[in-house]
This record gives structure tokens, C-alpha cells and sequence, in this order.
């Protein structure tokens, strides 16, 4: 498998979070979740000891697209929604940098959504973070396009009509080739998912359920309060059997009829899972699970498998051609083509 | 039977037929037949949008005009001398455009009652009189094709399809052209089919052999190549132009070309030809949608490559939030937007010069970007340079407005030296700077430091919230917002100590009528003012290639005149502008038709200035 960081230089000096912090003071909300992702992030990057200046952090507009603003690499606050667009123009001429994407649902899913999915089917080396608080936070309040149906906000007064995007089950169904969920409060599970990120081969994309304590406090209160997380948090690990509940009691299961079922864990058949399998359709099926209630909701790695990268592609295509004919000479090529020569 | 060989000083032809007869292929033949030969040339291909539109009717007449001649020309002509006419329709859609005495050559197997009937023929004007005042050839085209080829193994269908070709050939014998580029051509392009092939070559010489014999034809022309500075020619078309610019550009910068683009006509074949030349490590990404096209450009620029984007009217107005960030961002990019004829969707296959206020204005906020627009197909080429180096040098979006008569007409072109070529020198901002300040100015040009991720020690975040003078922090500082918004005017404006000044060809010296035109319109401007000078008037012109900045000398040249004429084909952007810049009661022509200016109504109306 490529690695996609096998061209990014490495730092010879061992590195610490505090090396990617700004002098820049943090403007979130006391209370953010986006502190803790910041301070996973920060955390993790010493990590893949890759050299600051060959890290980028792109973003588009909301509240986490602040976040280049504090990490002390090289760093792109865009526009609403293009952050995918500029960053796969970034990422598939420099093979050099790792570039990393700041998102939120509103950014990545509703302005922006066209280049999410686009640049996941092409696999461009984007680690895309979606900081997905189910609200507008930087507008003070409307409903994003992955609050659930009924939210009342400030433009929803009656309750909100349309249907939620479910992110994974997007990502998915637009040819991702890594896929996984993680929340900000678990710092060592966000961090595992953003190492096996890092070294993805293509975008990953990584939904982080992040709190918005101003405008949708408590959106994943149960996965969060000690009493009831572990009863409904369902980790998914590849190669493992997929063992749920506070007593790690419950078990899931294809039924007769196709869905998910929950099962004791004591069950025959139950579901390994295979976060690398080529077809999409058990980790779709995971996706699936979500309810409004928190019943039961996946977090984890969905999908990584293997699939060329856009920039790995479009550069052996130029080596390919400079291979076969040469470098190109601009005295030649201006010259091509039925020529004459007046004396 | 020898026959008569006539000379004339110059031609216009005009191949017309449906938009599925090959007309375009048969006039691009025709055209590199003719620029092998020598002669001086201008083209222009005239086509509906529908890819196939309903066959035999008025809207889906595609043609093409080629003017050629002995001597330096500069537009496709006015009126035809020639008009090809495949079908009923095509006559009916070209001939009010012939002047009295023009050749018809029509293709009479077309001119059925139910082909007349399509296009409003209540009698054949082959039998009614009124095609009177042309030289009328009929020919039955398609049948003498068909049975020119009726020994190869093809469909009827494929052996009709070739009339194009026997049409071609037997223009190329009545004017004389050079057959042998055709001939390889066909070679190559029905390479894996050689039966078509070998009767596509049969019906170009079948069409050669039936000019010779018949007598249909009596006379022949010849129009003796031109005499042109010494050098190596092509024949090239604005798009063509503006994609070897953009690589010229590259290879004299040093950096990488990216091209971001989103399929529009009538820009899309820069990025087809650009895909071609990898070689020259061109990445060409074809994006989801306007917006991402750009983005991708800003976001390869960011990383230290010439960052393009290539597009029409409708595509920039996508872009402009985008070119507003990397005006705010203070990043090189090149938006190349060929024109088409607006609003909306207009008539994209058409061109006009409409877009010029939203290249100047169309984003929100204090937020002026360099403007340049080629005056001619080959003039693209060192625009594209041009635009390209202002870029870098200014860290700045640079709007380059082709048109889509520049873009799909064509021209010989004198193949510069490489060396004579402008040199772009990046200046990227080096490791080892102390207190690194990404928006501390480079006191002459005001432009800031590009600092390329890689680079140790330069490492900073950039973003279209406002900056803070210097260091590029956020700043919500009422007074350096103030500053800031005039430091971006300043540069830009600067440019102008950086750019030409404005020409005025004006050989008597005592012209007091000035025309001054932009972009395409170049050709009709010109030559119209030939006209006027050849006939003994005095007529000063002149031409911009910056409209953003303007030439330094722009309002004393616009004060020393007694009147200002500004043709253009909008209703009056430039003017506009003049009027409020300069306090000139500058005199418009404007005509918004979808076609270039032809050089005797510009004649008219100039003579009619200087006459008032």
C-alpha cells in the first residue's frame, strides 16, 4: 500500500503539542468541544513527527474553521464550504505537504457539500475532519442540515422539515475509502482514529461528534454520560467481533431480512467486523444504526480499504508521459503543429 | 482543357451546411491549406450550441468563414465572396450576407420540395429567379460523391458523409491550395479506419479532378502568399494561444502550471489542450463545478504553482467568491474568462465583450483585481504571459477576458524565440527570515511575501477575514481595516507604473477623432480605419490591453482629442468607465448581436463622428 506520507519530510528533532500551538488567543466559547479536538490534535501530530512547515491545515467558514488559526503549521481559512476544492488542488501538487481539512456539517455538508463527496470519490490525500455539532453555532443557532427533524431554532421556530444527513452513510455511498466517527470528549479514541487517518492512502474522513454548549447543548449527551455511554457506545474494531453494552452483553447480527440486529452477545453468527472488506455494504449497514436516541451508535473506523490516490494518479500520469517523450521543450511545442518559414 | 487562371489580392469564403455536414472540420482544412500556403488569414467559425440540431432546419446552420489574401489582413471579412451552401437552409440562413456578384456553390441533391419546404421555400430558388444577381454553381454534391466512392467497401451513409470532403477539394482547386497537409490529415484521423479513410482521400481528390474538368468552373484564382517578416509561421486560434501562454508562462516562471476548469463553451478547449502537455508537468484537474475549479487553483497557487482557471461569463460569476479570496489572500491566479454572449446562458457558442464590469467589480466588498483582454487569436498568447506575470509579481487574481471570437477564430502566428520571451521571477519568500510578517510589503509594488508551505520558519495562516497590517493576524481594527482596504487599491493600482503606456497610431498627426477600442474588436477597429485613411480621412486609434490598471497616459491620450469613439460589443461598460474616471464624453457604438464588428459599419460610423 502507498504510504501517503512517505514524500513528507520528517522532523529529526522529537516534537511536543506545544510545538504546534500559535500565539494566537483561542476565541471558541469556554466550553467548546472544539478545545478538545484542538488539544487531540495538537497531541497526536508530534506523533507523525512530520516537519511543521510540510503540515497544512485548510479550512472553509463556522466555528471550526477557526482552527488553523491555532496550529502553528502552515494553515488556509477559506470560504464557506470550498475547503475540500482548494485543498485537493493543494494536495494533488504537492506531494510534499500533509494536508489536513477543517470542517463542520454546515460547511461540509450543506455549502460545501458537492466538493465532500467529489473529492471522496477521487481519493485525494485529504484528512477531512467534520467537527459535526448538529447546529449553525457561528450564525447563533439555525438548524444544520444534520439536526435531527422537529429542532426547534431560531429559523425553525415549528420544528425543522427536512431530514438529517447521516455523514457516514454520505461518505460512504460517495466511493469513501476511509470512513470513521469519533467524539471529542474521548481523547485516546480520537486520536487512534486520527493515526490510522494520517497514514490513509486517499481522504479519510473523520466525523467528530463535538459539542456545542451555546446553541445544542448535550446533542450526545448519551454517549457521553458516564451512567449511560458504555451501555450504548458500539466500538467498532476491525478483525473484532462487534460486542456492545456496559456488560458487553449485546452483539449484532444480520438478520433474515437484511438490517442490523442487536443480539445477546452469546449468540451464533454474530458480526465480525471488517472495517477493510471491498464491499460497502456492512459498513453502510453500520452507518444505519444511528438513532435519535443513541440506542446504539458506532463509533470507530466504518471502511479503509486500498484504492489509488487522485495525486499518486495524476502524478505518474506526468512522469509517465515525461518517460515516454521527454520533458517537454517549449521552443518545440511553440513550433508544432503545420508550420511554414517565410525567409 | 486549360484553364483560366485569374489573381486576386484577397478571398472570403464561407462553408455553410448543417451542423452535422462537417462544415467547421471542412473550414479548419481549408484554413491550413491557406496558412501553409502563405497567405495572411482570419477566421471565423460560426456554429449553434445543439451539438446536432434538427437536421435541414435554420437553427442548426453551422458555418465557417476564412478570409484570406497577398497582404496583412485583420478581420474574417464582411461579406463573403464564396458561399458553400450544403443545403436549402444554409442558403436561406447566408445568403442576405452576399454581396452582388458572389459565387454560390450549392449542393443541389439537398434542394428536395420537403428540404425547401423545412426552411419556408414556397418555390426552389434554384429555378425562381432569385439568385439572379450571384454566379449560382449547382452541383449535385452528395451524388457525385456517392458515386466517386462507390467502389469502397461503405455504407451509403459513409460515402454521403464525405460530400464535405469532395466540397474541399474542389475549393482547394479553384484557389489553389497545397493538398498534401489534407491528405496526411485524413491519414491520421481515420487511421483505424482505413476504408473511410482511403474514400474521405478519394472524395478530396474526386472533388480536386471535378473542378479541373468540368465547366462549371472556368476560371481558377490564385492569391499570392503574403509578405510577412521573416520567420516561422502557424496558424493559430485564440484558445490554442492562450494554452501555449499559459505553458510559456510556466516555463518561464519556474512554476508548475495547475489548471483548475469546469467544461464551458466556448473555453473548454484550453483545457483540452492543456491536458495534452504533461510533459511540461501540467496538472489539468477538471473539477465538480465552477467554484471547485477555482478553488483548486487558488489552492495549488497557495502551494507555490501558477494557479489558472479557465471559463466563460457564467463560470465567473461561480467564481467570484473565490477570486475574492485570493484577492483578499493576496495570492497569484490567473481566471480566464472567455466571453460569450450573455446574460445567463445567453448564446454560448456566440461572442460578446459583456463581462468586462463583472470582471472589474463583480465581488463584494473593496476588492480590485488587474483586468487584461488580448486584442487577437495570436495576441492571446502574450496576454496570457502578460496576465500570468502581473500575477506573480503582484501576488494578485488576474482576470484575462478572451472573447469567443478570439478563442475559435484563428490567424498566422510568428513563433517567437523562448528567449525573447518575458522571464516571471517567483521571489518566493526564503527560510531564515527573522519575525516572518506574511503581509509585510515589498515598498515598491506593495505586493506581499509568497511564502509556500515547506518553507522552515515561514509558517502562517492566511484567510479572507481581514488582516492586520503586517503581520496577518485577524484584525477587526476599524483603522486598519481602512488601511488595509486602500493598501489593496494602492497595489493594485500601482500597476500601472509596471504596464506599457498607451500607443496612439495616429501617422498624420492631426487626427481630432480618436477610437478607442479593447479585446476582440481589434481587427474591425483596425481595419476600419485603414478604410477611412485609404479614402483620405485622418482617424487616430487605439487599443488597450489593460483595463485594470488603466495606461498611465490614458487620460492625457483621451484629452487630446476632440472626440472619442468606443466601439464595443455590450452597451457601453468601458464608456462607462471612461465617463467616470476621466470626464469624457466619450461617443459609444454598441451593438450586442453575437457577432464581431464587421469594419465598414465601424467605417460609417467613425466617418460619421468626424464629419459631425
Amino acid at each position: 500500500m502507498s504510504d501517503p506520507l512517505a514524500l513528507v519530510p520528517k522532523d529529526p528533532e522529537r516534537q511536543t503539542a506545544k510545538d504546534f500551538k500559535t500565539d494566537q488567543e483561542v476565541r471558541w466559547c469556554p466550553g467548546c468541544g472544539d478545545y478538545a479536538i484542538l488539544a487531540a490534535v495538537q497531541g497526536f501530530l508530534p506523533e507523525l513527527g512530520l516537519k511543521r512547515e510540510n503540515v497544512v491545515f485548510v479550512s472553509g467558514i463556522g466555528c471550526s474553521s477557526r482552527f488553523p488559526y491555532y496550529m502553528n503549521t502552515y494553515g488556509f481559512h477559506s470560504i464557506h464550504g470550498r475547503a475540500p476544492a482548494i485543498a485537493t488542488g493543494l494536495a494533488s501538487s504537492r506531494p510534499d505537504l500533509s494536508v489536513w481539512v477543517v470542517t463542520g456539517d454546515g460547511d461540509a455538508l450543506s455549502i460545501g457539500g458537492n466538493h465532500l463527496i467529489h473529492s471522496l470519490r477521487r481519493n485525494v490525500n485529504l484528512k477531512i475532519l467534520l467537527f459535526n455539532n448538529r447546529i449553525y453555532g457561528l450564525t447563533k443557532g439555525q438548524y444544520s442540515p444534520t439536526s435531527e427533524v422537529g429542532k426547534i431554532t431560531k429559523s425553525t421556530p415549528l420544528g425543522s422539515l427536512d431530514s438529517p444527513f447521516n455523514p457516514i452513510s454520505l461518505a460512504i455511498g460517495a466511493e469513501a475509502s476511509f470512513v470513521a466517527r469519533t467524539i471529542d470528549s474521548d481523547r485516546k479514541h480520537l486520536q487512534s482514529v486520527l493515526r490510522e487517518a494520517a497514514t490513509h492512502n486517499g481522504t479519510a474522513l473523520v466525523e467528530i461528534y463535538q459539542n456545542c454548549n451555546i446553541f445544542n447543548d448535550d446533542a450526545f449527551a448519551p454517549l457521553k454520560d458516564p451512567q449511560t455511554r458504555d451501555d450504548v457506545t458500539v466500538r467498532l474494531e476491525h478483525g473484532e467481533p462487534i460486542v456492545f453494552g456496559a456488560d458487553r452483553d449485546k452483539a449484532l447480527r444480520r438478520s433474515a431480512s437484511g438490517p442490523l440486529e442487536v443480539v445477546p452477545a452469546d449468540s451464533p453468527d454474530i458480526l465480525v467486523h471488517d472495517a477493510r472488506n471491498p464491499d460497502p455494504s456492512l459498513a453502510f449497514a453500520l452507518s444505519r444504526l444511528d438513532s435519535p436516541t443513541f440506542e446504539h451508535t458506532p463509533i470507530g473506523i466504518f471502511r479503509q480499504v486500498e484504492r489509488p490516490s487522485y495525486d499518486e494518479l495524476m502524478r505518474a500520469q506526468i512522469d509517465e508521459a515525461i518517460a515516454q517523450h521527454g520533458a517537454g521543450d517549449l521552443t518545440a511545442l511553440l513550433g508544432s503543429g503545420d508550420t511554414w518559414r517565410i525567409d | 482543357m486549360t484553364k483560366q487562371v485569374r489573381q486576386l489580392d484577397r478571398v472570403i469564403i464561407r462553408f455553410a451546411g448543417d451542423s452535422g455536414d462537417g462544415m467547421q472540420l471542412t473550414g479548419d482544412r481549408f484554413t491550413q491549406e491557406t496558412a501553409a500556403f502563405g497567405n495572411d488569414l482570419s477566421t471565423l467559425p460560426n456554429f449553434p450550441a445543439e451539438i446536432r440540431a434538427p437536421a435541414g432546419t435554420l437553427p442548426g446552420v453551422s458555418s465557417f468563414q476564412l478570409h484570406f489574401a497577398d497582404h496583412d489582413i485583420l478581420t474574417p471579412g464582411d461579406a463573403p465572396n464564396v458561399l458553400v451552401a450544403m443545403n436549402p437552409a444554409a442558403l436561406k440562413a447566408n445568403v442576405g450576407d452576399l454581396p452582388r456578384g458572389a459565387d454560390l456553390i450549392l449542393n443541389t441533391d439537398e434542394f428536395t420540395k420537403r428540404a425547401l419546404a423545412k426552411v419556408g421555400y414556397a418555390a426552389n430558388p434554384l429555378e425562381d429567379g432569385s439568385l439572379g444577381e450571384y454566379r449560382v454553381h449547382s452541383l449535385p454534391l452528395t451524388s457525385m460523391t456517392v458515386k466517386a466512392l462507390e467502389d469502397f467497401d461503405i455504407s451509403k451513409k459513409d460515402a454521403e458523409r464525405a460530400k464535405n470532403m469532395f466540397a474541399l477539394g474542389l475549393l482547394s482547386w479553384l484557389y489553389h491550395r497545397p493538398t498534401d497537409a489534407t491528405v496526411r490529415f485524413l491519414e491520421v484521423k481515420f487511421a483505424k479506419k482505413p476504408e473511410i479513410m482511403k474514400a474521405n482521400i478519394a472524395a478530396f481528390q474526386a472533388g480536386w479532378n471535378y473542378g479541373e474538368t468540368t465547366e462549371s468552373f472556368s476560371v481558377s484564382y490564385e492569391v499570392k502568399p503574403a509578405t510577412l517578416p521573416p520567420g516561422l509561421y502557424r496558424n493559430i486560434s485564440g484558445n490554442m494561444a492562450l494554452a501555449f501562454g499559459l505553458i510559456a508562462a510556466s516555463v518561464r516562471s519556474g512554476l508548475p502550471l495547475f489548471l483548475g476548469s469546469y467544461p464551458i463553451t466556448p473555453a473548454s478547449d484550453i483545457l483540452h489542450e492543456l491536458s495534452k502537455h504533461k510533459r511540461f508537468g501540467v496538472r489539468t484537474f477538471q473539477a465538480e463545478d465552477e467554484i471547485a475549479a477555482v478553488g483548486a487553483a487558488l489552492g495549488a497557487s497557495f502551494g507555490g504553482a501558477l494557479g489558472v482557471t479557465t471559463t466563460s461569463g457564467p463560470g465567473v460569476s461561480l467564481k467570484s467568491e473565490t477570486v475574492g479570496l485570493a484577492m483578499a489572500t493576496e495570492l497569484p491566479l490567473v481566471v480566464i474568462d472567455v466571453q460569450r454572449a450573455g446574460p445567463s446562458t445567453g448564446m454560448p457558442t456566440k461572442t460578446e465583450q459583456a463581462d468586462l464590469l463583472q470582471a472589474l467589480y463583480g465581488r463584494n466588498g473593496e476588492s480590485p483585481v488587474p483586468v487584461v483582454a488580448p486584442s487577437t487569436p495570436s495576441d492571446c498568447f502574450a496576454v496570457a504571459i502578460e496576465a500570468a506575470r502581473i500575477a506573480v509579481k503582484y501576488r494578485t487574481p488576474v482576470m484575462l477576458l478572451s472573447d469567443g471570437y478570439l478563442a475559435n477564430g484563428s490567424e498566422p502566428w510568428q513563433v517567437p524565440e523562448v528567449d525573447s520571451l518575458p522571464e516571471i521571477e517567483p521571489a518566493f519568500a526564503e527560510a531564515g527570515e527573522e519575525d516572518f510578517q506574511p503581509f509585510k510589503r515589498d515598498p515598491e509594488t506593495l505586493a506581499r511575501p509568497w511564502a509556500v508551505p515547506g518553507t522552515p520558519g515561514l509558517e502562517h495562516r492566511i484567510g479572507g477575514i481581514e488582516k492586520a497590517d503586517g503581520s496577518g493576524n485577524i484584525s477587526y481594527d476599524p483603522n486598519n481595516h481602512d488601511l488595509m482596504v486602500r493598501l489593496r487599491q494602492a497595489k493594485i493600482d500601482g500597476i500601472a507604473r509596471d504596464i506599457a503606456p498607451l500607443t496612439v497610431d495616429d501617422p498624420s498627426g492631426e487626427a481630432r477623432v480618436l477610437v478607442l477600442g479593447w479585446g476582440g474588436t481589434y481587427g474591425a477597429i483596425t481595419a476600419a480605419v485603414r478604410r477611412i485613411r485609404a479614402a483620405g480621412g485622418t482617424v487616430a486609434q487605439a487599443h488597450l490591453r489593460h483595463l485594470n490598471p488603466f495606461p498611465a497616459n490614458l487620460e492625457e491620450v483621451l484629452h487630446s482629442y476632440d472626440k472619442v469613439v468606443v466601439p464595443e460589443i455590450n452597451l457601453g461598460q468601458l464608456a462607462l468607465i471612461l465617463r467616470g474616471r476621466f470626464l469624457v464624453d466619450v461617443i459609444g457604438y454598441n451593438r450586442v448581436r453575437g457577432l464581431p464588428f464587421k469594419a465598414e459599419e465601424l467605417a460609417d460610423v467613425i466617418r460619421d463622428v468626424i464629419n459631425s
